[in-house]
């Protein structure tokens, strides 16, 4: 009940505050009968913002009929899901066995050096952020590191400015 | 007028990241300029589990197969293999490993091999039905519903010996019976694709090259436990398997192998996709029951046991991607033929993503009852750059380590548990020389405790006790004790955790203990790393009757802990050294060892 009466959050910095879009309400709508259904939702949600914005899981709180703490319980358990906005252009560098062997570390460290911030914050600039991931099977590619979906593979830390050099301002 | 040559396009993850949609487009474009239209169809296939050579294109039906393929190579593929029939020789993958690309039409990473569940990846375009129909497809739920009663089906899984091939190998048609006799109306199938370990992509790779095959599987499941709805729970992570498997949905609706009534048998029977959102823990059957139902993925002790009581509190049976891949072959060509494959108490095939530091690595599928041996030299062409093979790590963070001496060792159940592995749903990584034991079981300690959901104490603190105790020894700071203490609570936690995770995953530790004391000896005595993994126990230094004084080094470190004047000896300031090697790979003239 708590949660309910509990004020919305403003957005913060001057943004609009975030509304569901038309076609997440169609989702919500398909789905709201179905048990089980917040985890595929929340894929919906953040497959919009990229995020679980705040004022978004009010909503989905109120449409679905769920408790806003279940709602959180569900999103810090699972890795996937995010509460912070990611970078513009999203990296991830495999840190499954095969990467891991063959020093996907490195990569990470280099990232580290390059953009000036650690795993799973955003770049001064705001273009990147980078995350660690298991298996994105193509072991036989490792080391490997996606940028917003696409594969590089066999990575060398020397090549890590031309791949950021080609996504920065993109 | 038929075709007359396939121009197959791997499609798998590792060829996708290497260009082959590009790939599609261009020889598509290639073979209707050539005008060969009529005579050759390019197809984009599932993962040829060549994935080391990718992007791989293979030519039907004479089966060469064509490895780095690039674009400006298309040109050749279509003019003179498909026009005039001589197969490009340069772009033929190789058999003797060396970096040349001579003839060979079935490189023998291929022979050893025996194909079940992976009998249609790379084969047929996994986007289309109708490939798979012509493939025999939906035949075995054609006969498991007119052919067979459930018990009929139950006994041919019975006689094919089929055990589980996501974790503890239960067999199969037990599991069903309980299912089908557990009381109540309702009852569910989960395909159970969640593949959470790390270095292990067989299931995707399943997935998205035959994605009809676990359909007809289930459908098979349901009409034998009597249940009409299923699910099948895969990570999000597989974006191209989802997408493959919703078209197969829709494909096998339309064509009334999925809904009501299925062949107008009277059976009804559906299936519906749940994701995952990373999270480990969820591949365990029952967190993956609470995944679907949206709540955190957290395991309950069992019994009851999800064929009693399960999703919904449901009776329901979870089966593994692969498990699931045997069964329409099993129904085809009967359980005893099945059984002759393999051993007495394992039978039939393995598929395995093999990495690591092997030069062909890829996905494979082996009878069971082959040796590691065959499967790292002959299949895997060995360890490059001659380097010395030390271990095979099989069953990921759950799994352990096998050692040289135990290469011969045949793969079935009960000797992988023997030796302190797994059969699991999971990679087999090779692992040479320069690979430290402690660093990597870091690796896969850091991974549970990472993925520990946090219920229970046996796996939260015991897990977190462990990692801390290895992270000293890494870091040469080890005590006397510290050896013990591990395998005191590694045992602890085998007994008293909550679910799979907890119990294995001191295992990955305690199967090196056994086998690589010696190693975690020089950690933890000498501060010493033999295979200089581990940064804090290396220490680089100048070899000066090797130093030319050229200063590359100097100017390579990142932190400027390199003097010398030029054309001199130039030394390393230890208590500066930060140990990233950089002039250890710098250097031209072998001039910068470590110890
Ligand atoms: C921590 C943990 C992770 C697991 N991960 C998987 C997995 O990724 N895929 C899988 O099929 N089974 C996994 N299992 C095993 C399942 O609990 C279950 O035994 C299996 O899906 C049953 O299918 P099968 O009988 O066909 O092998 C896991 C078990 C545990 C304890
Ligand atoms: S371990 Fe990185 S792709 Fe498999």
């Amino acid at each position: 009940m708590a949660e309910a009466k509990a004020k919305k959050p403003e957005a913060s910095g001057g943004e609009a505050p975030l509304r569901l879009t038309p076609e997440l309400v169609a989702f919500i709508d398909e789905w709201r009968e179905k048990p089980g259904n917040l985890i595929m939702v929340l894929h919906k949600v953040q497959s919009v913002y990229r995020y679980i914005p705040r004022t978004i899981a009010f909503e989905v709180a109120e449409r679905l009929g769920i408790p806003l703490a279940k709602i959180y319980g569900v999103v810090t358990f699972y890795h996937l899901f995010k509460l912070q906005q990611p970078g513009r252009h999203q990296i991830a560098v495999c840190m499954g066995t095969a990467c891991y062997l063959k020093g996907g570390q490195d990569l990470i460290q280099e990232f580290e050096n390059l953009l000036g911030v650690g795993l799973n914050t955003v770049s001064a600039d705001g273009e990147f952020s980078v995350e660690s991931v298991r298996c994105v099977g193509c072991c036989g590619l490792a080391p490997v590191l996606t940028v917003d979906g696409e594969t590089f593979g066999k990575v060398t830390k020397e090549q890590l400015p031309d791949i950021l050099a080609k996504y920065r301002g993109a | 007028m038929g075709y007359r040559t396939f121009i197959l396009v791997c499609g798998g993850e590792a060829c996708e990241g290497g260009g082959s949609a590009a790939l599609v487009e261009a020889l598509t474009r290639e073979v209707r300029e050539q005008g060969l239209e009529d005579v050759a169809q390019v197809v984009k296939a599932g993962c040829f589990g060549f994935c080391g050579q990718g992007p791989v294109v293979k030519v039907l039906p004479d089966e060469s197969v064509y490895v780095k393929v690039q674009p400006w190579d298309v040109a050749d593929i279509v003019a003179q293999h498909v026009r005039d029939g001589r197969p490009v020789e340069r772009l033929l993958c190789d058999r003797s490993r060396n970096r040349e690309r001579t003839r060979v039409e079935v490189p023998d990473y291929y022979q050893k091999q025996f194909r079940i569940v992976l009998r249609n990846c790379g084969v047929i375009d996994p986007e289309s039905i109708d490939e798979y129909i012509a493939r025999e497809g939906y035949a075995a739920l054609d006969r498991a519903l007119f052919d067979l009663d459930p018990e009929g089906i139950i006994d041919e899984l019975r006689r094919s010996g089929l055990r589980g091939r996501g974790g503890a190998g239960f067999p199969t048609w037990q599991k069903w019976v309980f299912t089908r006799n557990a009381p109540g109306d309702e009852k569910y199938v989960i395909c159970n694709a969640d593949e959470g370990d790390p270095g292990a992509y067989m299931d995707r790779s399943t997935l998205e090259g035959d994605p009809h095959s676990i359909l007809e599987a289930m459908a098979i499941a349901g009409r034998a436990t009597g249940a009409a709805r299923g699910f099948i729970y895969i990570r999000a992570e597989y974006p191209l398997a989802i997408r493959r498997l919703e078209m197969a949905i829709e494909q096998a609706r339309a064509r009334g192998l999925l809904g009501r009534d299925i062949l107008g048998s009277g059976f009804d029977f559906d299936i519906e996709i749940r994701l995952g959102a990373g999270a480990f823990v969820c591949g365990e059957e029952t967190a993956l029951i609470a995944s679907i139902e949206g709540k955190r993925g957290m395991p309950i002790p069992r019994p009851p046991f999800p064929a009693v009581r399960g999703l919904w509190g449901r009776p329901t049976v979870i089966n593994n991607v692969e498990t699931l891949a045997n069964i329409p072959v099993i129904l085809l060509k009967g359980g005893d033929w099945f059984a002759s494959i393999g051993t007495k108490d394992s039978t039939g095939t393995k598929v395995f993503a093999l990495t690591g530091k092997v030069n062909n690595s890829g996905l494979i599928e082996v009878p069971m009852g082959t040796t590691l041996r065959e499967i790292v030299t002959d299949i895997g062409g060995g360890i490059p750059g001659g380097r010395a093979f030390k271990a095979v790590q099989t069953g990921g963070p759950s799994g352990g380590v096998i050692p040289a001496d135990f290469l011969d060792t045949p793969i079935e159940y009960a000797s992988l548990q023997e030796l302190g592995s797994i059969m699991g749903s999971v990679g087999m990584i090779v692992m040479d020389e320069e690979d430290c034991m402690v660093d990597v079981n870091k690796f896969y300690l850091e991974f549970a405790v990472d993925e520990s959901c946090g219920k229970c104490a046996p796996c939260r603190v015991g897990g977190r006790t462990m990692t801390n105790v290895l992270d000293r020894i890494a870091r040469g700071a080890g005590q006397e004790s510290d050896i013990d203490q591990l395998r005191e609570i590694g045992h602890a936690m085998q007994k008293a955790s909550l679910c799979g995770l907890g119990q294995t995953a001191p295992n990955p530790v305690l199967s090196t203990l056994r086998y690589f004391r010696e190693e975690y000896n020089a950690h933890v005595f000498d501060r010493r790393c033999p295979s200089r993994k581990c940064r804090d126990l290396v220490v680089f230094y100048i070899l000066p009757e090797k130093c030319i004084g050229c200063g590359l080094c100097a100017r390579r470190c990142p932190v400027h802990c390199i003097e010398g004047e030029r054309r001199k000896v130039h030394v390393i300031d230890q208590a500066q050294c930060i140990k990233c090697g950089e002039c250890y790979t710098a250097c031209k003239f072998d001039a910068v060892s470590q110890k």
